[in-house]
This record gives structure tokens, sequence and C-alpha cells, in this order.
């Protein structure tokens, strides 16, 4: 059941191209900007040792790309309550939840999917995983499981406002969070109040769990703080959808 | 809501006949286990609304207001989907799929995005996806709204043959002539809150009989009047058309115009006016229901993806 809703949700984004652009598109531009822009911050004093200013900021390209899968999720899953969809699954005899457990599928999917492509382009362009295939691995999966993370935030935006318009609204959002994370550039060389900011969010975990095989050896430590920035995401967007759900299933 | 009782027997055609915002998709809603109701309880295909929706589910099959259909999925896969939502095994639903897309004429256009069909086409879709696990009961909400004239009649002809079958159908419809033609029985709404319920002919009969309208030739209405009196109930003319009520209905006409031509008298045009479901919403509630006077619906339009 779920994975048939996941087959339909993953058909569908490929089937609107405006849904893919966000989760592709946008953050290689930014990729491509950030890494021709700024290469030279390797050079700066107290940042980690890295191969490439491309391979620091790959992670950051592939956090963004998840947070705006879960933002074209959660037009998506407006879109299906606007048109009535979302009636026409919960009438049916399956779990109440299927609907959303489905779209969380697709979106960690496509998570997955954009993980491959900038591993890739990565690699096309200079980059190197560090920590070779057992470190792309656990990139992957934790690229995948942050879309899952950021996907229920996107459910959850969606069940509580059913407007595409107002799910749309929250892409600037996304990237006022990431900036004020490691998602882009150390910690310790932010200026406060940002480094303050991104010491407390939970993106800079992700990001520093995504990074870390890139530039480095593989830590389970990076691993295990990415894991726990991707609960700590997923624990409010599950609350979130849950009210979002049952207000759902009481109106009209 | 302000308190609804009915009952739909096994195998009937019951219609919810009322103005919008009567309630009707209200009703409908919480039938089919997508609103909670606040109070009262409700039971569906034996089962009840609250204590036991997964069973109603099971066994209902329901086309809401907006046929609900994922533009971007084509014909098929919506079909395919809907058979696995209802627990299907793979196989059966194909072929089961298959077979309800020839029912309702969309072999040809399975494989197109449903973003292509035509509102006509959706709403045949919709009743197709509704039918896919042999629902007992079927629910309807509006069904003909907005469809031409010949994809009403097609979904009319579709639903008297699920009847026929066996399917209960609950019906919700703000067309009188949808209710009169297809209804064993129709409930009135009004507010909320039940304003008449029976047969379509037990509703008529309570407010009235028939009534025959003539209009006469210049200078022979007074003898016209006379032989009218004698076949029915003089009614006052208006506008200059003669008016008598016939509780025989049609079967009176005859007698009246043969009457009439032996007497000399030119019939310049002649109505059988019978009583309506909207007069007896008049009866109940003291105003028409909505668009009685223009029962047609608009024609449809394809709106592309």
């Amino acid at each position: 059941m779920v994975a048939a809703l996941g087959r339909r949700s993953v058909r569908q984004a490929f089937r609107r191209p405006q849904f893919l652009a966000p989760i592709i598109v946008f953050p290689s531009l930014f990729l491509a900007v950030n890494t021709g822009g700024a290469g030279r911050a390797v050079d700066l004093p107290q940042f980690p040792p890295v191969h490439g200013f491309l391979d620091f900021q790959l992670a950051g390209a592939m956090l963004q790309s998840t947070m705006l899968a879960g933002v074209s999720a959660a037009i998506a899953l407006a879109l299906d309550i606007q048109i009535g969809f979302v009636d026409r699954l919960v009438a049916a005899p399956i779990a109440r939840a299927s609907f959303v457990l489905g779209r969380l599928v697709a979106t960690g999917v496509l998570g997955v999917l954009s993980g491959l492509w900038f591993i890739t382009i990565g690699l096309v362009f200079g980059a190197e995983i560090h920590s070779g295939v057992p470190g792309a691995l656990v990139v992957l999966a934790l690229v995948g499981l942050n879309a899952i993370a950021w996907g229920t935030i996107g459910a959850a935006l969606a069940l509580n406002t059913g407007s595409p318009a107002v799910a749309q609204g929250i892409f600037p959002i996304v990237f006022v969070i990431l900036f004020l994370s490691s998602a882009f550039f150390p910690e310790n060389l932010l200026l406060e109040p940002a480094k303050t900011i991104a010491e407390w969010n939970p993106m800079s975990l992700i990001a520093n769990g995504l990074r870390e095989p890139i530039i480095s050896d593989l830590s389970w430590g990076k691993t295990l703080e990415g894991l726990g920035g991707i609960a700590i995401v997923a624990a409010i967007g599950t609350v979130l959808c849950a009210r979002g759900i049952n207000k759902k299933l009481r109106s009209a | 809501m302000a308190g609804i009782d009915l009952e739909v027997s096994e195998g009937e055609i019951y219609a919810f006949l009322g103005p919008n915002g009567a309630g009707k998709t209200t009703t409908v809603r919480m039938l089919v286990t997508l609103l909670q109701p606040t109070g009262g309880t409700a039971r569906v295909a034996g089962h009840d609304v609250c204590e036991d929706a997964p069973a109603v589910r099971r066994s209902i099959g329901v086309a809401l207001q907006e046929a609900a259909l994922d533009p971007l999925m084509t014909g098929r896969e919506l079909m395919r989907l809907q058979a696995t939502l209802h627990g299907l095994p793979t196989e059966e639903g194909k072929r089961k799929g298959d077979a309800l897309l020839d029912r309702v004429g969309l072999t040809q256009a399975a494989d197109r995005r449903v973003g292509t069909y035509s509102g006509g086409m959706r709403r045949r879709l919709d009743l197709a996806t509704a039918l896919v696990h042999d629902p007992s009961v079927l629910f309807l909400d509006e069904p003909t709204t907005g469809l031409d004239p010949v994809s009403r009649i097609a979904i009319w002809e579709e639903v008297k043959r699920l009847n026929d079958e066996g399917t209960t159908v609950f019906l919700t419809t703000q067309y009188l002539e949808e209710a009169d033609h297809l209804a064993d029985r129709v409930g009135i709404i009004d507010d909320g809150k039940m304003a008449a319920e029976g047969t379509p002919g037990e509703l008529k009969s309570q407010v009235g009989i028939a009534h025959l309208e003539l209009v006469i030739a210049a200078g022979e209405s007074a003898e016209a009047e006379e032989i009218l009196a004698r076949f029915g109930e003089p009614m006052p003319s208006r506008d200059g058309t003669l008016m008598v009520g016939l509780r025989g209905g049609a079967a009176d006409v005859a007698p009246i115009v043969r009457a009439l031509d032996e007497a000399g008298c030119a019939v310049e045009a002649l109505e059988l006016v019978q009583p309506s479901l909207d007069d007896v919403f008049v009866e109940k509630t003291g105003r028409h229901l909505e668009g009685a006077a223009d029962d047609q619906p608009s024609v449809d339009e394809t709106v592309p993806a």
C-alpha cells in the first residue's frame, strides 16, 4: 500500500518537472556559484583540511536538495488535498497515515537520487570521497533519511495549511536555516550571532555528518551526530504531521 | 447538520435532494467516514461509521462531488492504484480495472493522463474507480453536476445498471430531474434538516395534482372555460392562459381537446404541468430549490494538465 503510493509520488515528481527543479537545479547552480566564487576560502586559517572547496560544499548542496525535496513534497501533498485526492485515499480501507508514509517514501527515494547526482557531479568536477565506497554509502543513507525527515516537515505544512501557496512560500526560510548552519561554511569561521545559532542548529549536525565521509575518514561519531540531527527534524515533523492528520480527518 | 434520520434499504436508489449548503455533502462525508459526526449514530452496510470505520470503507464505493483524480496519472494507473488500495491482488486488480474501463467506455483513453480528459470522462473514471472492489453500497455526491446532457444520461444509465445488479446507491443531487428519474425514494434536505421523504410520486401527490394550461383563440375563452369546468377543477387564469386541474393527469387531456375541438374553440397552445419536487420543496420550506427553474447542467470543458 505504502509502496504503491510511494511509486505514485515518485512518478508524479518526474511528470512534473517543476517539482524536480528545486531538488536538482537550484542546489547545483548554488554549488557551482559557491565553489567558483569562494574557492579560496580553503586558505583561511582554521578551515578544515580538505582536498578542495568543492568537497566541502557537496554536503551543503545535498542538504539544500533534501530540504527543498521536503518543500516540494509539501506542495505536492497540498495539491493532493486541494483536488480531493487525499479524500480518495482516506476513504479507502488503508491505514490513515499511509498517504503520508507513501509521500515520505517517495521523498526518501528522491533524496537518494539527488545524493547520487551530487556525488557524481562532484567526482566529475574533481572532488574525492575520502572514505571511498563505504563513505559514499553512508552519505547516501544520511541524505535519504534527511529527505524523509524534511518530508515530515513538508507533510505537516501541507496537512495543517492545505495550501500549495503557503508551502511554496517557505522556500526562502530553507536558505536562512541553511546559512545559519555549517552547511556552507565551517561553524568556527562564522561570525556571531550566526556562529551560536549554527552551533544549536540541527542542520549543522546533519551537514557535518554528511561532510565527514567526503573530506575525511569515516567517523561513526559524526555519522551518529548526523543521525541525531535528522532525528530532531523528524521528531518535530512527525508531531506536527500527527496533528495535521487529526485536523484533516476532523474537517469537512 | 441539525439532525438527519433516514434509512436506505438494500438494493435501493436513494436520492438526497437539496440546494447548495443544505448539508448533502456533509452527510455523505460522515457516512463514508471522511468526517467524524459530533452526535448521533450511523450504520452503513451493517457497520457503525465511528466504531467500525474500516469495515465501512471496505463495503462502500465513493465518488465525491469533485472527481478527485490525479491529473498526472493515466486512467489505467489510477484504476490499478485504487485496486491496490482495496487490497486486490495485482492480477485481479488489472483484470477488474480493465473491465471497468471498458464498461464506462474509457479503454481508448486509458493510457492518457487524466488531465486530458473531459469532465464527462473524469466522472466516468471516478465512477469506475468506486466500483473496482465490488462495493455493496455506492455513494455518489452530485455525480452529474457540470456535465453535458449526453454525459449525464450516460451516468444515469450506468447507475441504473449498477442498481439492477444489486448495488445500493445513495446519491446527492440538486437536480430535480435526476432525483425524479433515478431514485426509488427521495429525501429532501434543507438547512441541515430533512424536509420531506418518500417516493417521487408520493411526494408530488402531497402538493397537488397535474394541471392543463391552454391558450385559446381570441373571443373563444368564455366558451372554453365552460368546457374545462366539466372536465376538471377550474383554476384562476393567468395572462390569458386558462388552467384546469386534472385528477386523472395526462389521461384527461385527450377528452378535453376533443371537446374544445367539437365546440370550435381553437387551441393555440397547450401544456400539461405535473407537480414537481420543487413544488414539494416550496411547500415544505417556503422557497424554490436553487436552479429549479433552469434544471439543465452547464456544458463541461476539458481542462488540460
